[in-house]
């Protein structure tokens, strides 16, 4: 008997369908966020600056702005659609990438790791039908962005032919990263590395391309064609389209296909390309208590995490040196600029925005933390370590310490970038650090708030905790980002604790509300560890 | 000495699903307990309560002279766990969760008599202490459990189906383990599905059934309690009229002229049957009256005693029982 498809390849169409009614909420949010993202930038851009002259004012000023040009790349143009592409072509190419990785590790190194594929794979299905399911299921949403974005541009006024090219460019981007983690996924056994080493390219091939694109007359601006972020706006959408530069990321996600497909027909199941290395035999000093343990289990991740606020905000902090000219291109924005206070004020708007930034993303790495402690609670190691001398309160105090130290620890990276980024420029790199600091560090106690939620949650409702919690977070984000835009009560901005912060720098200070904050952290962290000594243990 | 574990009429419920009904425990300090039961019927949710994870809903329960829920922490260090699906930190390796799991109760690996012990069981369960807990099979990532609780110097072992991966030979080493743990003193509940492993490690035995002790006691006095296998060649035919106490009886004639060929015209006799320990005298007394040419007598393996006492209405291999 013959069958139409290869061997390999037999029970794809099934995993497929498996696979997309997994992710048959986050696959259509996904799309549509990135989307919203891109044709309300194009919407936006269209309000603020009506006429060329006020494009090509912002076009003059940050478009040479080099720090902004790391953060969003280069700006070939100044029509409407150069610009839309300059500020989220970019990013809207990291999000479809992020989820392309995370679809592609979840759907086939993760189901592996966990056992799963071992019962599919005893089934008539071939021995790369999963990695072509977890490819499918992660192709056919980049695909989609593409196809809307192609649809939904023309409508805000963008031509046609760049609105393909920008869609095409950040489909085309996820198709890249689709092959990229699918080879990292036969690489490691464990679905963690495998996510590690793809996000470690997406790193890499964002700071190329950062480098390259801020790089000035004589500079590595080559560096961009190395990256397949920079390949995004090397493709000029609505600067005389280069199409053939979309064949590049087409051709990383054949050649990523391709290496995989070779390296999962000949490996064993579970196992990985590289070796696993051995690790110590004997547990070192460190690892004694449920405090060492906790640290053991969040170094590494920290580590990524403050490697990307290192980052981000060094560069985010450098291009607040000239923000304030960028509001001079827009009639509506030097309105507001003049009410706010001229130069220095809108610096400080833009360092306070930025310290806001990282102050809720700081929140969610702490809620991720203590999350922790209700995954170890369903999995069933937390039961290794209470049937111990460790008692509960000590055992979630730890994990909890460690939230506390990691989010500090962020906040001040995030500080001390910033400072460093713009101070180096505005030639005081001492004062800004200092100030920059202080001003991360106010947003502690608002970032713990919501730490402290989810210890509540955890304690009090368990099985609600990790819905709750990022449920809390999703509405302070949406309060904190859209709430003083749309105008609305100010009952409902006081619902975020980052409301109460002190906006800085440039705000006043006051010590008030900062103790009701870390009183309320505390009350709310009380409650969840006395209902934890109270409840059982799932 | 008291009791190690003392439990009466423990009750559980899980929303509507109740759990535990008024389960009886008592496990005497020094014994190793066996402590059977289909799955569901709720042996991981006493061991649970046990360790003061779970609170009863009612009943009284006392572990090592404490209360399991109140004076948890202090309990738990003079106590080990094995659970019965071990799950691992995967990015730990298993010598990493081996002192880990010492240190946390308490015991200290600068101990060079702690390290030599649990150098030894790492060596006879044949454990790779390197490897990375992800890399472990189910029957590694139990090794990993049980050697952290051998070497522990706990007095009490709470054994939730300790044996559940391990292949015959580390099973076989878990056995002569459990004995020198007797032989040291120390106190075992061992929760199993294997039977023939609790018969040949148990003092004493709890059989559970639907959240409710349905027997307890050692395997001697569980036996008394219960019936005697007989299977029977008989030279001719027998009259069992009026003797009570007799379960599953089949007997049949049998042609014996392969067997006895002067007694051509003799019809022998196959008995096989169940018999209650106060009626064996007389069962035998009829046997020998018509003489017996074959004879097994055999007290019911723990085996027999589980299945009837759980599929008392139902048959087993066409015998009703």
């Amino acid at each position: 008997m013959t069958s139409p498809v290869p061997a390999g390849l037999v029970g794809t169409g099934a995993l497929t369908r498996l696979a997309l009614r997994r992710d048959r909420i986050a696959l259509p949010a996904a799309v549509y966020v990135i989307t919203a993202v891109v044709a309300g930038t194009a919407y936006t851009f269209k309000k603020l600056y009506p006429t060329a002259a006020s494009r090509a004012a912002l076009a003059s000023t940050g478009g040479a702005n080099p720090a902004l040009r790391f953060l969003y790349g280069r700006l070939d143009g100044t029509s409407l659609g150069s610009l839309t592409t300059w500020r989220y072509g970019i990013w809207a190419g990291i999000f479809a990438a992020l989820m392309a990785i995370f679809v592609v590790v979840r759907h086939t190194r993760s189901d592996e790791e966990a056992g799963r594929l071992e019962l599919i794979g005893s089934a008539v299905v071939g021995r790369q039908a999963a990695l072509a399911a977890g490819m499918a299921t992660a192709a056919l949403p980049s695909v989609a962005v593409s196809a809307l974005l192609c649809l939904v541009l023309p409508f805000t006024g963008l031509p046609a032919a760049g609105s393909a090219a920008l869609g095409l460019g950040i489909g085309c981007c996820a198709l890249a990263f689709t092959g990229i983690t699918a080879v990292a996924a036969q690489l490691t056994s464990s679905a963690r590395s495998a996510r590690g080493i793809a996000l470690g390219v997406l790193g890499v091939a964002f700071v190329l391309r950062g480098v390259g694109d801020s790089a000035g007359a004589g500079g590595p601006s080559w560096l961009s064609w190395a990256s397949p972020l920079g390949w995004i706006q090397l493709a000029r959408p609505f600067a005389a389209e280069r199409w053939w530069v979309l064949c590049l990321p087409l051709a990383v996600a054949a050649a990523g296909a391709g290496l995989a497909f070779t390296f999962a027909a000949r490996r064993d199941y579970g196992a990985g390309l590289l070796p696993d290395r051995p690790g110590r035999p004997a547990a070192s000093a460190f690892l004694r208590g449920p405090f060492g343990l906790a640290w053991r289990l969040q170094r590494g991740s920290l580590l990524g995490w403050a490697v990307g606020y290192a980052f981000i905000f060094a560069a985010s902090g450098a291009a607040g040196k000239g923000i304030g000219q960028l509001f001079g291109t827009s009639s509506a924005l030097e309105r507001e600029f003049t009410r706010l206070g001229g130069q220095a004020a809108i610096t400080n708007a833009y360092l306070a925005a930025l310290m806001l930034l990282a102050g809720l993303v700081a929140a969610a790495y702490a809620i991720s933390v203590v999350l922790r402690l209700r995954s170890e609670e369903t999995g069933d190691q937390a039961e290794l370590v209470l049937a111990t001398a460790t008692g509960r309160i000590r055992w979630a105090v730890s994990q909890v310490a460690v939230a506390v130290a990691g989010t500090v620890l962020l906040l001040a990276i995030a500080g001390v970038a910033a400072g460093l980024g713009y101070g180096l420029r505005a030639g005081s790199a001492g004062p800004e650090v200092a100030r920059m600091t202080g001003a991360a560090m106010a947003q502690l106690p608002s970032a713990l708030v919501l730490a402290a939620l989810a210890v509540g949650l955890f304690g009090l409702l368990p099985r609600a905790s990790v819905p709750g919690a990022w449920t809390a977070l999703g509405v302070v984000v949406v309060i904190d980002l859209f709430g003083q835009v749309l105008q609305v009560s100010h009952w409902i901005l006081d619902i975020s604790p980052f409301t109460h912060a002190p906006r800085l720098p440039g705000g006043p200070v006051s010590a008030e509300p900062l103790l009701v904050l870390c009183l309320v952290a505390l009350t709310l962290a009380a409650a969840g560890l006395a209902a934890l000594r109270r409840r059982d243990i799932a | 000495m008291t009791n190690a574990i003392e439990a009466r009429g423990l009750h559980k419920s899980f929303g509507r699903t109740r759990a535990l009904d008024g389960l009886d425990l008592t496990v005497r300090t020094g014994e190793v307990h066996a402590f059977l039961g289909p799955n569901g019927a709720g042996k991981t949710t006493t061991i649970r309560i046990l360790l003061g994870l779970l609170n009863k809903d009612g009943g009284e329960v006392t572990l090592l002279g404490g209360d399991p829920w109140r004076d948890a922490t202090a309990l738990h260090a003079r106590l080990a766990y094995v659970p019965g699906d071990v799950t691992l930190w995967p990015g730990l390796t298993g010598g990493e969760i081996i002192d880990l799991l010492g240190r946390l109760h308490g015991g200290s690996a600068a101990k060079s008599s702690d390290v030599k012990r649990r150098d030894a069981l790492i060596d006879r369960f044949a454990l790779d202490p390197a490897k990375k807990a992800r890399a472990y099979s189910k029957g590694n990532r139990q090794k990993v459990a049980l050697v952290a609780a051998l070497a522990s110097d706990a007095e009490l072992l709470l054994l939730d189906e300790p044996t559940a991966g391990l292949d015959p030979l580390m099973e076989a080493v878990f056995r002569e383990c459990i004995e020198e743990e007797r032989r040291r003193g120390r106190t075992v509940l061992l929760s199993s599905h294997i039977l023939a492993e609790a018969e040949a490690l148990a003092d004493r035995v709890t059989i559970i059934r639907d959240g409710r002790t349905a027997e307890t006691g050692t395997l001697a006095e569980m036996r008394h309690l219960t019936r005697t296998t007989v299977e029977a060649e008989l030279a001719g035919p027998v009259s069992l009229d009026g003797l009570a106490g007799l379960h599953a009886v089949d007997l049949h004639a049998v042609d014996q002229h392969a067997v006895d060929q002067h007694a051509v015209d003799q019809q022998g006799t196959k008995l096989r049957c169940e018999v209650d320990h106060a009626s064996l005298n007389d069962l035998l007394a009829r046997l020998t009256k018509v003489g017996v040419v074959a004879l097994t007598c055999r007290p019911p393996t723990l085996e027999e005693l589980f299945l009837r006492l759980y599929s008392s209405e139902r048959t087993v291999a066409g015998v009703p029982r």
